[in-house]
């Protein structure tokens, strides 16, 4: 990075070291901060996620007592979920997107700034909860109330950093939505943006949209907790239910947050290495818009068994269905791109596809849990955790990965080492999935979910589990070993980097000048950058 | 050419793809049919869905297997230019809602019958605190108490003597049992006293939250004599684990025997609060209510679990004032996990492990609490809407 700020002579000298990451309003460093602070926390939950499966080695308490382990559920997703996709996502679109409309910039520069360095703060404040005297929160990521006002003073700091955490996803979605409505190269229409950049639009709505209800929620805890109120306590008039309508009706599409920017790398990386264009852009974007409203009404899913009425919890299984229709259209645009295509299999395409087979098995075992009566039977399962792994790790986290390896060589400027990226894949494949697959054998023999110990005939899964759990954690550090490797030095990356690839992003130096696309390139029906629709 | 390569190819991959699914299925664990009309049902449900979807999987995935095999540049193969075909994206979009609709429907028939809790012939009332269920049976009044077994409770402690390997049903066995009759539509009214919890027996195909302050309903009628295992399914604290919950279905005729014999032993009780304990009478009860009750978060040797429980060993409240122990045993401590017990234990129990927390750990007070002076607060009637004031007032 240093050696590309020689290239700006025409700017400011920027400020050195330190207060150069602390001032920086540059969407590339800005997108490398979020980048290195999502793999850390990426480390530490997964370090939480190893305390789990630690413990759950074996029946019999060994390790750690029941309430910390309840502390390390509920870290483990707090950290993963606003602390290693999220911004992981975020990262993402403020280094890609202005490459890929064309734009100097992300349209507010001082704010991206500040969405970013929230984080690392509210971070500092949930994770010393761990070293509190009332301890870590331990109701689980949901925070259901009476169980999560049981807690401690500590509980205060955790809902000031939701709060934290929500102000920097509010300013990121708006900061992206200004910059792809108003930064697009001339030409750029809508229906000839990239498809990672639609898919971030739509989520930036989602998020201006959901984050506020989950300030609501846990406002409404803090003050029941600390001030009296009983908005969730049936004893002062209140309702412990609201609280998980009110919950859901974030979390639900906070779901698809953190899946439909991945949709969208994964339809930029799919078509580069099938060396042919997407299929059916036009149907991939109103897939994701249908997505994205279907979220909206499909919350009680979550909730089944609190005793709806049966009209409800019908209105919400056919809802929770019909999310499987768009979801099955990008599955088979994907699979449609890829026939007939000319396909090689460098990492990112590995990453890509395993994400395409695994997610799918994640939406598969999602249409089971969308039955109601057998729903009745999977919930709060290791059935239940088994589908949600399958679609953040192999989903989500895969498709990061894929983004990474894709991307990187436009970064640093080199090329990653190919070699060792394929074992990453192929181990972190194999393991993830001794991981997660037996845990729907563990679900449906009758293994709740959230116990530190378990009876001696869900012994042989949870050992299996645990060792994939192993072999998959510590297989990431070779993940960070490539990227550091890879940022260090390499085979010099081309400006194209991949021969398949399209895209105003690989019109530019790589690594990619700190300042990019000054003056802005102009996109018409016959360069190649519309191709997204024809090739 | 292309097109037969393809077939042949796309054909091998479901084959392949086809067996591997089918053992996968049949290596683990799968859903157990269960022992009433509606679990086999879910269950039925269960196996139609998951072959549907992974019919499903598998040909996708074929799909995309022969893709890879076939079209890849290492072959020679040249990228073809469509991009879009409306013919393939309308099938694409009606066959799944087709698919779906097969599914939805024998979902809403069970799901409808399901909801139905009405024609039950007994109703039993579930209440669930942390970390035990409260069984009430509404029509032949008898209500008892239902936490996790000794042994599991000594296994599960970290460096326990025991393995869990060597408890027989480990975390899976409770000190009593739910005792109820077959062929009998059996109605649950289900609720909670501090926080969620979720009553689930696999067998019986359901789980219900059971929330404070609501009533949930749920209903089910078991056709064969058995003993069925679940667990409480919604994290509720600390000991969320170790709360299981244990039916034990029998013949009707046995269930009208236990009922007689539970019957007798509730008079036999009444005489036991009425009359006086002797101090090795209620130091012996007090320890086997402490151990069953109190221990989990207070820990057997009264050491506690700081911060969240404190330790009763040199503790100011057990130590001190009679009144204010009382007072704290009955109505709890709000905004804690100290729940009041005046409403869960019986005068004796609470009378026994007062005398025996008064009395053990290192504590001396010399106190003795009898059952009637306990049942006497119990039965004030709540003047000024607290137990508190109830108990002042009687000195």
């Amino acid at each position: 990075m240093t050696a590309t700020t020689a290239h700006d002579d025409h700017h400011h000298a920027a400020p050195k070291g330190i207060s150069r990451w602390l001032t920086t309003t540059n969407h590339k460093e800005i997108g490398t901060l979020y980048l290195v602070f999502s793999l850390a926390m990426f480390l530490v939950g997964g370090a939480m996620a190893l305390v789990i499966r630690a413990e759950l080695f074996a029946p019999g308490l060994h390790l750690v007592n029941p309430e910390f382990f309840n502390q390390m559920t509920t870290m483990h997703a707090l950290v993963m979920i606003f602390g290693a996709v999220m911004p992981a996502f975020v990262g993402l679109a403020n280094w890609m997107v202005p490459l890929m409309v064309g734009a100097p910039d992300m349209a507010l520069p001082r704010m991206n700034n500040w969405s970013f360095w929230i984080l690392p703060f509210a971070f500092l404040i949930l994770l010393s909860t761990l070293f509190m005297p009332s301890g870590a929160p331990a109701s689980g990521w949901t925070l259901y109330p009476p169980l999560s006002l049981q807690g401690g003073n500590s509980f205060a700091f955790v809902i000031f950093a939701i709060h934290l955490m929500g102000i920097s996803s509010i300013m990121g979605a708006i900061n992206i939505i200004a910059t792809i409505l108003n930064m697009r190269a001339p030409g750029m229409s809508l229906l000839r943006m990239p498809m990672f950049v639609w898919n971030w639009l739509i989520t930036a709505f989602l998020l201006i949209a959901v984050m506020p209800v989950l300030a609501g929620a846990v406002t409404m805890l803090l003050t029941d907790r600390f001030f009296g109120t009983s908005f969730f306590d049936a004893a002062g008039g209140g309702d412990p239910v609201m609280y998980q309508h009110i919950f859901w009706f974030f979390g639900h599409p906070e779901v698809y947050i953190m899946i439909l920017p991945a949709f969208g790398i994964i339809s930029e990386i799919i078509p580069t290495f099938s060396r042919k264009a997407l299929f059916g852009y036009t149907s991939m974007v109103y897939a994701t818009a249908s997505i994205a409203f279907l979220s909206f009404i499909v919350w009680a899913h979550h909730m089944f068994t609190v005793g709806m009425p049966l009209g409800g919890a019908l209105f919400f299984m056919y809802a929770t269905m019909i999310i499987a229709v768009p979801t099955g259209i990008k599955v088979f645009n994907w699979v449609a791109t890829m026939w007939r295509g000319s396909m090689t299999f460098e990492t990112p395409m590995l990453f890509a596809l395993g994400f395409v087979i695994l997610f799918t098995i994640g939406g598969l075992s999602g249409v089971m849990l969308a039955i109601v009566p057998t729903d009745f039977q999977y919930h709060d399962t290791y059935f239940v955790v088994a589908h949600f792994h399958y679609v953040l790790v192999t989903g989500a986290i895969f498709a990061i990965m894929a983004a990474v390896y894709y991307w990187i060589p436009k970064w640093t400027g080199y090329m990653y080492d190919e070699r060792l990226g394929k074992i990453h894949f192929w181990w972190s494949t194999i393991s993830v999935n001794v991981l997660f697959f037996p845990q729907h054998y563990l679900g449906l023999a009758g293994m709740p979910r959230r116990i530190p110990d378990y009876a001696v005939q869900f012994a042989e899964f949870n050992l299996i589990s645990s060792i994939g759990g192993f072999a998959f954690g510590f297989g990431q550090l070779l993940f960070v070993w490539i990227v550091i490797k890879c940022v260090r030095g390499g085979k010099q990356a081309e400006a194209r980097v991949w021969d398949g690839a399209r895209g105003l992003e690989w019109t530019v130096p790589s690594p990619a000048p700190l300042h990019t696309f000054d003056t802005p390139p102009v996109v018409t029906e016959n360069t190649e950058h519309s191709a997204y629709l024809q090739r | 050419m292309k097109r037969t390569n393809e077939i042949i190819v796309g054909l091998a991959c479901v084959a392949v793809l086809a067996a591997i699914t089918w053992v996968l299925l049949s290596v683990g664990d799968n859903m157990r049919p269960g022992v009433s009309p509606f679990s086999q049902d879910v269950y039925q449900l269960h196996m139609f869905v998951l072959v549907i979807v992974s019919m499903i999987g598998v040909t996708v995935f074929a799909a995309m297997f022969t893709s890879m095999i076939l079209h890849r540049k290492s072959k020679g193969a040249e990228p073809s230019q469509f991009n879009h075909s409306t013919k393939a994206e309308i099938i694409w979009t009606v066959i799944p809602i087709i698919i779906l609709v097969v599914m939805a429907v024998p979902a809403t028939r069970v799901l409808i019958d399901m909801e139905d809790t009405g024609g039950a012939e007994m109703n039993i009332k579930v209440t669930g605190y942390q970390w035990l269920w409260r069984y009430e049976y509404l029509e032949d009044e008898i209500d008892f108490y239902s936490a996790l077994d000794r042994e599991s409770n000594y296994a599960r402690q970290i460096n326990a003597s025991i393995e869990p390997q060597d408890v027989e049903n480990y975390l899976l066995e409770v000190d009593n049992r739910l005792i109820v009759p077959t062929n009998t539509r059996i109605r649950f009214l289900l609720t909670a006293d501090d926080v969620i919890h979720s009553w689930w027996v696999p067998d019986l195909g359901w789980k219900r939250d059971a929330i404070p302050g609501m009533v949930n309903e749920a209903w089910t009628e078991i056709t064969e004599p058995g003993i069925y295992r679940g667990q409480c399914a919604e994290l509720c604290g600390k000991d969320h684990g170790f709360m299981p919950v244990v039916v034990e279905a029998v013949s009707p005729e046995e269930y009208r025997d236990w009922v007689a014999s539970m019957r007798q032993e509730s008079v036999a009780s009444q005489d036991t609060v009425d009359r006086l304990w002797s101090r090795d009478e209620l130091m012996a009860h007090g320890e086997t209510i402490y151990n069953a009750q109190c221990a989990t978060c207070h820990q057997v040797d009264g050491s506690g679990l700081e911060p969240a429980f404190p330790a009763l060993a040199d503790n100011a409240i057990v130590q001190g004032e009679l009144d204010q122990h009382i007072d704290l045993i009955l109505n709890g401590r709000p905004g804690t996990a100290m729940a009041g017990f005046g409403q869960r234990l019986e005068a004796q129990d609470i009378a026994a492990a007062l005398t025996y927390t008064r009395n053990s750990f290192g504590n001396d007070t010399g106190d003795m609490v009898q059952p009637a002076q306990i049942n006497h607060l119990q039965r004030q009637p709540e003047s000024d809407g607290s137990l508190a004031a109830a108990t002042t007032s009687a000195e």
